[in-house]
């Protein structure tokens, strides 16, 4: 038993504070109010290797694993979320599926420069009728002679409108229910795929969400990620990694609003002294220290179970649940011990406020978490 | 080519240097130490050279205490090829000249083709050590570079002056000191920083370069700190309040001073 993170993760981690601190918080207002990152900031991104943390070094990646993944994303999530969202979306669940599920030819075609920044992923899963009931899609794909032809609507894919790779879920043999469902690489500019609006979103502002339409879209065989009827397991199976480095970037966000709360109720004078000299707002940061602290350790456990190779889609769901609820207790206080200035748009805690309540929501919603998690209580099949 | 890189660890820049009363060096213990970042413009220099001419060899040489190991390990992960630490309890308190002379002596066994330095340090500042160094080692000093360019086995510089800048070159060898306008210090890529562990650091001690206790070190040291007083405090500036007239007393004071 070792709480220490190894030697070349802590440098890592120091790092990517200090470009965190440098680079990203101070754009991070910026972001918000122009709905955009900046060019440069994410081609600097790209370039330091940001956007291949968890895949093998063989296919260009950093090769850290979640553990490292979610240490990065710790330290991302103490700027905009926008930045940690769109690295989400790409590694977690678009690459994840494809270095899970693909062989070795689309590893070298599409991970690879998903890696190395030159191609970013997204994952479109999610349709108007089929959101937490994620195996009801009904996005079909035929076999046609070495294609597939695809029809179907995906819905406020993160990454969308300008993704260059889109692992999409579509059924390909109905009876089948989940066992039905296949992934398959779609690369941008295929003809048959188009776009709808970019999503007005409460927050995640520089991150975007859009609908995707597929009409009579081909897709070449080679490009289906594993046996058809695989699909719904591996994308189960990259949710797991994605969950966890979700609540690895929820820790940090909290642990940015806690740090802002500690400021400013050594700073904020009312009634001849410093707010936190007051109880009150002294139980408060505490119980935000307590439940980050515990959130953490989730984080690390969970990462370590899945760099041991073993499945972890129970401790998954545990802190994917218990890191989002935990994000939206933490920035609730932040705004109250802030005040009114937390209520003002230009403040990082209302951005914050509003960002983290997606945390709730995607990535399966805290309702389809505590049903993962109890349903294995109940088979008995949870282990410790 | 051998490129050698000197740095340096100081304390966190950012904080004010605390001097031990008794000893009257900087305090280290308890402070955050990082790679002096006047060192960075002279290893993305030497990066710099190295993408230009594949092959080329960079290494960073630190004399310091142990954990000076952390500043080396940044040059690494930035892209530099090997490390060399000299530290040794009997360095302690050794003054600039002997610095510069346990410098050389680690450097000379690296076989330079060129040799880097800040122009000065962000903490001690005497910048006597570069050329200290080029003594030892009996190189020409090119100093003050804020451009650096090699053809044809010699180092060509533009050195900073107030006016503008001088252009002047030596043959290699040579020791040169750069300035922070020089270039935009990359940072460490992911990849480098997992890499630097696994890079080739040599640790040495006085005596692994030829040194006696009584050559270095406090002992060695021609040089005696005798006292230090801190900075006279600046006066507070004063303050405008804006009752429409603002812009104008401002204007008037610029004006005074001459820098409008
Ligand atoms: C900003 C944003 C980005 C997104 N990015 C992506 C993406 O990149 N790729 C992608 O595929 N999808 C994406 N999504 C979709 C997201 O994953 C879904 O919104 C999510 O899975 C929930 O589905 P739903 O919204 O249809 O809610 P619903 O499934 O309709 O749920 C509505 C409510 O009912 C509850 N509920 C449903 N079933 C049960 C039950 N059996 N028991 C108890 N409660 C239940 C839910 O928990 C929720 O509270 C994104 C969504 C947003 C908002
Ligand atoms: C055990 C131990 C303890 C030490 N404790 C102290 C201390 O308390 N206070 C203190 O000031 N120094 C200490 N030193 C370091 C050494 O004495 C100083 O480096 C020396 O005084 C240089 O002065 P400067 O910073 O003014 O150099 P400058 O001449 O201003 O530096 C110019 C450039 O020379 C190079 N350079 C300078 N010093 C070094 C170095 N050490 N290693 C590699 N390159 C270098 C760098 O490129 C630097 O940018 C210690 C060393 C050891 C081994």
């Amino acid at each position: 038993m070792d709480f220490q993170l190894p030697e070349e993760l802590i440098d890592l981690k120091k790092s990517i504070r200090e470009f965190v601190d440098k680079e990203l918080i101070p754009v991070s207002q910026q972001v918000e109010d122009e709905d955009k990152i900046p060019d440069n900031v994410l081609k600097q991104m790209k370039e330091l290797g940001y956007f291949g943390l968890p895949f093998p070094e063989e296919y260009g990646g950093m090769g850290v694993g979640y553990m490292g993944y979610c240490v990065a994303l710790e330290e991302l999530g103490r700027a905009n979320a926008a930045y940690s969202n769109i690295l989400g979306a790409h590694t977690s669940i678009a690459g994840g599926t494809i270095a899970l599920g693909g062989n070795a030819q689309q590893k070298e075609k599409y991970l690879r420069p998903m890696a190395e920044g030159k191609m970013l992923g997204a994952f479109a899963l999610t349709e108007p009728g089929s959101g937490s009931d994620a195996a009801s899609i009904r996005t079909t794909a035929f076999k046609k002679g070495d294609r597939y032809i695809i029809n179907g609507q995906k819905i406020w894919i993160t990454n969308g409108p300008y993704a260059d790779v889109i692992t999409v879920y579509a059924s390909t043999d109905k009876t089948l229910g989940p066992r039905g469902i296949s992934a398959f690489i779609v690369e941008k500019g295929t003809p048959g795929l188009e776009y709808g609006k970019v999503d007005h979103k409460m927050g995640l502002h520089g991150s975007h969400t859009c609908p995707l339409f597929f009409e009579d879209m081909e897709v070449a065989e080679e490009n289906r990620l594993g046996p058809e009827g695989t699909g719904f397991y591996t994308a189960m199976k990259a949710l797991d990694g994605g969950r966890v480095s979700l609540a690895a970037g929820a820790v940090g966000g909290a642990q940015a609003m806690l740090e802002a709360s500690v400021k400013h109720a050594q700073e904020r004078q009312q009634f001849g002294k410093p707010i936190g000299e007051n109880q009150a707002i002294q139980w408060m940061l505490a119980d935000m220290e307590v439940e980050i602290h515990a959130t953490r350790l989730m984080v690390y456990h969970a990462a370590w179970k899945l760099d041991q190779g073993q499945r972890a889609s129970h401790e998954a769901a545990m802190v994917k649940v218990y890191a989002s609820e935990m994000a939206g207790r933490v920035a609730d206080k932040a705004v109250q011990i802030h005040g009114g200035m937390a209520y003002m748009h230009d403040s990082p805690i209302e951005r914050g406020y509003r960002d983290v309540r997606i945390l709730r929501i995607y990535e399966g919603t805290s309702e389809v978490q505590r049903m993962i998690i109890a349903g294995d209580l109940l088979k008995n099949s949870s282990k410790n | 080519m051998n490129i050698v890189v000197c740095v340096k660890q100081v304390p966190e820049p950012t904080g004010t240097n605390r001097i031990d009363p008794k000893s009257l060096r900087i305090l280290r213990e308890g402070v955050d130490s990082v790679l002096d970042p006047a060192d960075e413009f002279s290893i993305e220099a030497a990066l710099q050279i190295q993408e230009a001419n594949p092959g080329t060899n960079v290494v960073v040489v630190s004399m310091g205490p142990d954990r000076a190991l952390e500043a080396i390990r940044r040059g690494l992960a930035m892209g530099a090829n090997k490390g060399v630490l000299v530290s040794d309890a009997n360095l302690a308190g050794s003054d600039a000249l002997t610095t510069a002379k346990v410098l050389a002596a680690a450097i000379k066994r690296e076989n330079p083709d060129l040799v880097l330095c800040a122009t000065e340090s962000s903490d001690a500042y005497t910048g006597m050590v570069p050329g200290g160094i080029a003594h030892h080692l009996g190189l020409p000093l090119l100093s003050y570079a804020k451009k650096l360019t090699l053809a044809g086995g010699k180092v060509q510089i533009e050195r900073q002056t107030e006016a503008g800048f001088q252009r002047v070159e030596a043959q290699l060898p040579a020791v040169v000191t750069v300035t922070g306008s020089i270039n935009t210090p990359r940072y460490p890529a992911l990849k480098g920083i997992m890499q630097a562990k696994k890079k080739p650091v040599d640790q040495l001690t006085a005596a692994d370069l030829g040194f006696s206790p009584e050559q270095v070190g406090e002992k060695g040291a021609k040089e005696k700190v005798l006292g230090w007083a801190p900075a006279e405090q600046r006066k507070a500036g004063t303050v405008i309040k804006d009752d429409g007239t603002a812009a104008t007393q401002i204007a008037d004071f610029l004006a005074q001073l001459k820098v409008i």
